[in-house]
This record gives C-alpha cells, structure tokens and sequence, in this order.
C-alpha cells in the first residue's frame, strides 16, 4: 500500500474511535473542552509515532530471530509504559512549556488502546518499518480530528438543553453515533477512486 | 462469605453502564452473540486470576512500580488465554481479532487491581472479580443480543452438533435494520442504553430517600 493510502485509510476510513472504537475511555472523558482535546491529541500522535517504530523494530530484530512472536503483547505493552515515562520525562527537561501543555495526559496514555493497537496493527498488517511509522502518526491524527471535532460539539451541547437523562455521557455517544454515521461515507472504494489500492 | 462482593458488580456498580470502563471492547465485538460471549469469558479468565495473584502478592511489590508490575501480570494471563483460544477456539479467536490482546489494556481489569485488589484479601478479590466479569459479560452479551437481533436478524450461539448454532428470527431476517449492526449503530445504542440506566438509577435513589 502507498503511504497516502495508510494515511489516508487511519485518518478516515477506519478511523480508530468512530470506526474501530479504539480509546473511546479518553475520547469520551476528554473532550470537554477543545483545548484539552488538542492535547490529548498532539501527544497521543506523538506517542503513536515513536511506539510503531519501536515496537515495530523490536518485534522484528529480538523477537522474530528468537522465535518468541507469542510474548509480543507483554513486550509491546512494557515497551509502551518504559517510552511513554521517557517521552515524559524528555519533554520535561528539553521544552517546559510543550509538558506543561501535554504533560498530564502523557500518563493516561499507556493505558490507551490506541497505542498498543496500532502497535499490533501493524505487525498484523506486515507493514514495512516507514509504513508502520506512517500507520502510527495517521492513526494518531486520526483520533486528534475525532476528538477535536467532538469537544466543539460537547462545548455547543453545554448551551442547549438536553434532557436530564440524556446529560453527559449518553449525549456525548448518540453525537459519536451520529458522526460515525458522517464518517460511513469514507469506505475502501475511496482508495479505488483515487487509484490507491 | 461476603456476597455483596459479588453482586455489585451486577448492577449496583456494572463496569460497562455504571462505572464506564472498557468500552473499546464493549462496542468492537459486540456483533454476534457468541463473540461477546467469548469476550466476556475471556475478561473473566483474566480478571479473576490478576485480582487473585495481585491480592495475594500485595504485600511483596513495592508501592512506587506496582502499576508495571500488575500489567506484567496481566499480560501474562491474555497471553495464555490467547494462545487458548487460538488452539481450541479459532473461530472466535479470528473474530475478536486485534480486541484480544487488547484486553491489557482494558481498563476493568487495572481499574479492579488498583481500586480493589491491592486493598482486600485474596478472597474478597476473587469474589469482586467473578462479580465484575460477570457483570461485564451480562453487559457485552445485552448489547450483542440488541444488534444482532435487530441489525441481522440472527442470534449466533455455539454450534453443537448438527445444529450451527444460529436461530434466525423471521421478519428481521429478511429485512433487518442494518445501521444497528454498523458502528454508527454501536455508538448511538450505547448512549440510549447508558440513558436508560443513568434514569434508573436516579429513580431508585430518589425511591430510597423518599421511604
């Protein structure tokens, strides 16, 4: 596959939150404001990038020549937590200011089912080591245009009346349901169209 | 033995409506039925052994890396339920997909190790875990029911015998409402649904203060 269509097939057609459900915990819990989502965002690409590329080394110079394919989730998820406390902690001596804006989200990111997915993703897919790092950077784009798209959403939802039962959360997934419908319009034969599959 | 441990996690606290915690597998597998089944199960395999080896061990790991040392933990258990059900269970094995090994990071099994397990004995914790995963299951499996019955018109159980293991239900069959079986129909479910419990739940307490 092209590098435009991985792009275009993490950012759209199957875009990790409206079409995999993949990190809806933070995609529902951060969105409140657009702000935060931006954050969220931002550092959730970052660490998508970094984790593909070394997952994806790792998995491919230590685990395939040993023949020990089977240990990938422990070793990708510790990979995950040990990179998500360096980035943490080099973006904490190198630039203030970008930690003060990402820093509280970069611990709830370990948990994230993005990161690792794409990780496993990418195995899966047997994509090559660039094609995995432009897997990881889309998917991360991807969940930063949900995201961002939805806490502008929730900022209006806050100045309208909503029924008291549909308050919050229920709300905030029927206006999901209701983007993800939005989102069926981008399908695989978009790729076909533009001569990319 | 204290069984308001295990049933709170029925409905009292139910991680999937109430406590709203790993939703990702809640939605991504609840096609057919037998997947969330087999989701459900798994999250209990996993569940109780953690909280189980968590409990017991909770006086040994040290407080600073007790979060690294319980996904350890519990990677090891997806790892061997895994490899299970990719031995005897293929078929649900391909069907849940990347959502397998991505039980690591549902946030039921931390959230239980952290806020339970690292509190109680080894016996509340095993009690809290069935509870959980049970409720978990109860959970995957309503939704599942809603979206096949509406969005294929079929419930898929486990073939036994000659039977395949699939009821269909007439008048859906053939014309079933297909955008519930999509992901937009996940999403939109899941708000009415967590409507529903939020209204509820309110009634009951605003029922409990009134007596």
């Amino acid at each position: 596959m092209s590098y435009l269509a991985i792009f275009l097939t993490y950012v759209f057609i199957n875009n990790f939150i409206l079409v995999q459900f993949l990190g809806l915990c933070p995609f529902i819990g951060v969105s409140k404001n657009s702000e935060s989502a931006i954050g969220m965002g931002l550092a959730l690409t970052f660490v998508t990038g970094v984790t593909s590329v070394v997952c994806w080394i790792v998995y491919h110079g230590v685990l395939v020549p040993l023949g020990l394919e089977y240990l990938e989730t422990i070793t990708f998820i510790l990979i995950i937590a040990a990179l998500v406390q360096l980035v943490e902690m080099v973006i904490k001596k190198i630039s203030p200011s970008l930690y003060k804006a990402l820093g509280i989200f970069l611990p709830l990111i370990t948990t994230n089912c993005i990161v690792l997915g794409i990780a496993l993703i990418n195995i899966t897919e047997s994509y090559n080591l660039l094609e995995s790092f432009v897997s990881g950077v889309s998917a991360g784009l991807g969940f930063t245009l949900a995201i961002i798209l939805m806490s502008n959403i929730r900022e209006k939802l806050d100045l309208t009346p909503v029924r008291k039962v549909f308050k919050g959360v229920p709300i905030a997934f029927i206006s999901a349901g209701l983007m993800a419908l939005a989102f069926m319009a981008f399908d695989k034969a978009l790729l076909s169209n533009l001569h990319l599959a | 033995m204290n069984t308001k441990e295990l049933t709170k996690g029925f409905f009292k606290e139910n991680p999937t409506f109430i406590i709203m915690l790993g939703m990702c597998p809640t939605l991504g597998v609840t096609t057919q039925v037998v997947n969330a089944l087999g989701m459900g199960a798994g999250v209990l395999f996993v569940l109780f052994f953690s909280n189980v080896l968590i409990a017991a061990l909770k006086n040994v790991i040290p407080n600073s890396v007790r979060i690294p040392c319980y996904i350890v933990i519990i990677a090891s258990f997806v790892t061997i339920v895994e490899m299970v059900l990719h031995a005897f269970v293929p078929s649900i094995y391909d069907a849940l997909g990347v959502y397998l090994p991505l039980i690591v990071v549902n946030c039921i099994i931390l959230g239980r190790a952290e806020a339970f397990a690292n509190k109680n004995t080894v016996g509340d914790s095993a009690l809290d875990a069935i509870g959980m995963g049970l409720g978990f299951t109860m959970s995957l499996s309503l939704i599942a029911l809603i979206r096949e019955v509406f969005g294929k018109g079929t419930i898929t159980l486990f073939a036994i015998g000659n039977w395949n293991g699939v009821i269909t239900i007439p008048g859906l069959y053939e014309w079933p409402v297909r955008v519930v079986s999509l992901a937009a129909g996940a999403l939109l479910l899941m708000g009415y649904l967590k409507a529903f419990f939020q209204w509820f739940s309110e009634n009951r307490k605003a029922k409990g203060t009134a007596k």
